[in-house]
């Protein structure tokens, strides 16, 4: 029951076409991304929902030009990437600041390798940390803040860079719920603000429902497009949303496609452990 | 990471005194317990002189033995050792991790150099170099260099990945890969090695003074020891230990300075 990719249209900012990432391992080749094919549109919130091990984040390193891929074509706007495009800025899963950079250092990153003069950086710097809710921490070191502001310097500093496309990779995965949720609210009043073109991986089908205008669902190995859903909820959607109906609604449908995969993907697990186990013994 | 070291110091500075009240308080205790099982013959006088004379002896050697040119004469082969050892290891460690091919030849024997008895090789070094201070300085450079190459090359090749990639999303030219994103991240590490390096380094110039009877402190110990003169020997012991104090609070400024100006 697996749809049909659509083409591309010619209108999105970002094109996947026909991606394959086959990765050699000693136990023989495994396809981490099987042609997967969508366009993102200029402004839209897009994110690619899958069990874990589906090739997410393998997807986000190929669009932001950090790893090959084995075939197909990635494009934004209208360039073939094969290597870190500039209108592309990726926040990672993983504490990504920089520790011996000050708060305000660690935004103005992008702006100091662009050369602009410094007091000019300071300034558009404190605009940026001030977008993600961080004025009055301009001087502090990451190691004097907590996970949740230390993502947003990221945040920041990524978007201090004013990348076209924006690309998450489970940026809250490590984050506790309410962080989490407030969060997720900060970042969606962001992208409306700026009206920011962004891709956010996630496991997480309620942040993906609250957050985005389609869901692209991926399944498990190899990871193909299962679905692509439309979110037809009225906006601005902030945390309150989740109790509705509409929302349980979508919620329950993307819970279905993924049931199936995440269940695979666990018995996949098992399987190999017990295969591992045997091989042990 | 030393970084988040500084910060809880900074915070709890009104109670910092304490510690190191109590460590010189613990200092003083055991001078005077030296001084009482000494004076009521518990230890033998002939060995070990009473902290009280040691003291005493102080104006003796300062006066007589010049003890004070000594003291800049090995604190400046000590600096000139560490200022040696801090270049060419910090880039031998960068150029092992640079080129896998020099990492996959050498690593193993400069782990093998650093647990080796270098100062056992000092008669090469006095023919090659003569009696004179740069056998001394080469000595402790040679000691001190390979914790200093090796920490430097974990402390790279040990930089998160995920910061690796933050600067290849940001297109990052590889000399600015490594001067805004390798390099500070293995500084905290670069500088354990450094010190590792100083330690080693002290050790031999001092030793190799005394080994070759040339130059500073290590020099005038051998010659007080020589001389029976005992407590001026551990007066003339207690300067090398300011040496080794100076040497790290030096060391410990340009530390602070370094990882935490931009
Ligand atoms: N460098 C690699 N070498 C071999 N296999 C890899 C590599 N990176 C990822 N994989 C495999 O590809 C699959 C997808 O991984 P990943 O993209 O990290 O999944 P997700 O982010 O959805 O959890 C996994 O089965 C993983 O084991
Ligand atoms: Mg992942």
């Amino acid at each position: 029951m697996t749809a049909p990719s659509p083409k591309p249209a010619n209108a999105d900012i970002l094109v996947v076409d026909d991606v394959v990432v086959r990765f050699d391992t000693p136990d023989g080749p495994v396809t981490a991304v099987d042609h997967v094919s969508f366009g993102v549109r200029p402004g839209e919130f897009l994110s690619v929902i899958g069990p874990s091990g589906c090739g997410k984040s393998t997807l986000f390193n190929v669009i932001g030009g950090l790893l090959g891929h084995t075939s197909g074509v990635v494009s934004v706007c209208g360039e073939t990437i094969n290597s870190p495009h500039q209108s592309i800025g990726m926040v990672f899963q993983e504490e990504s600041t920089f520790p011996w950079r000050s708060v305000t250092d660690n935004v103005a990153f992008p702006l100091e390798l662009i050369g602009m003069p410094k007091a000019q950086r300071i300034e558009r710097a404190r605009h940026f940390i001030a977008l993600v809710g961080l004025d009055g921490f301009e001087n502090r070191y990451p190691n004097e803040l907590s996970g949740g502001m230390r993502q947003r310097v990221s945040l920041a500093r990524t978007l201090a860079s004013e990348p076209k496309i924006l690309l998450m990779d489970e940026p809250f995965a490590a984050l506790d719920e309410q962080t989490r949720l407030l969060l997720g609210d900060k970042v969606l009043q962001i992208q409306q603000q700026l009206k920011q073109t962004t891709l956010l991986i996630t496991h997480n089908i309620t942040e993906a429902v609250q957050m985005s205008d389609r869901i692209l669902v991926m399944t498990y190995r190899p990871g193909k497009v299962k679905r692509i859903v439309d979110i037809d909820l009225p906006r601005p959607r902030t945390s309150e949303i989740v109790g509705s109906e509409a929302f349980g609604r979508y919620v329950a449908q993307i819970w279905a496609d993924l049931r199936e995969e995440a269940s695979r993907g666990m018995r996949d697990e098992e399987e190999h452990a017990l295969h591992q186990t045997g091989a042990a013994s | 990471m030393t970084m988040a070291g500084t910060t809880p110091r900074r915070r709890v500075s009104l109670g910092g005194a304490l510690p190191a009240l109590t460590g010189l308080g613990t200092l003083i205790a055991f001078f005077a317990i030296m001084e009482v099982l000494i004076r009521s013959g518990g230890l033998n006088r002939f060995i070990v002189p009473p902290p009280s004379e040691i003291i005493a002896s102080f104006p003796r050697i300062i006066v007589e033995e010049q003890v004070l040119s000594r003291f800049v004469m090995t604190l400046t082969e000590c600096l000139t050792a560490g200022v040696m050892l801090t270049i060419v290891g910090v880039s031998g460690g960068v150029l092992m991790q640079r080129f896998k091919l020099l990492q996959q030849a050498c690593e193993t024997w400069v782990a093998a150099l650093a647990s080796a008895p270098v100062v056992l090789c000092y008669p090469l070094f006095l023919v090659i170099f003569g009696r004179n201070a740069w056998t001394i300085i080469m000595m402790g450079f040679v000691s001190g260099l390979p914790p200093v190459i090796l920490k430097t090359l974990e402390g790279i090749s040990g930089t998160r990945k995920v910061l690796v990639n933050v600067g290849r999303s940001f297109n990052l030219t590889p000399t600015q890969q490594f001067w805004k994103i390798l390099f500070p991240a293995a500084l905290p590490t670069i500088f354990v090695g450094i010190r590792l390096g100083l330690i080693f380094a002290l050790i031999n110039v001092v030793g190799v003074e005394f080994l070759i009877n040339f130059g500073g402190l290590g020099q005038l110990i051998n010659e007080l020891a020589e001389r029976y003169d005992l407590s001026g020997t551990y007066a003339a012991i207690c300067f090398v230990v300011l040496v080794s104090v100076l040497f790290f609070m030096v060391l410990e400024k340009a530390e602070r300075w370094l990882t935490r100006a931009e």
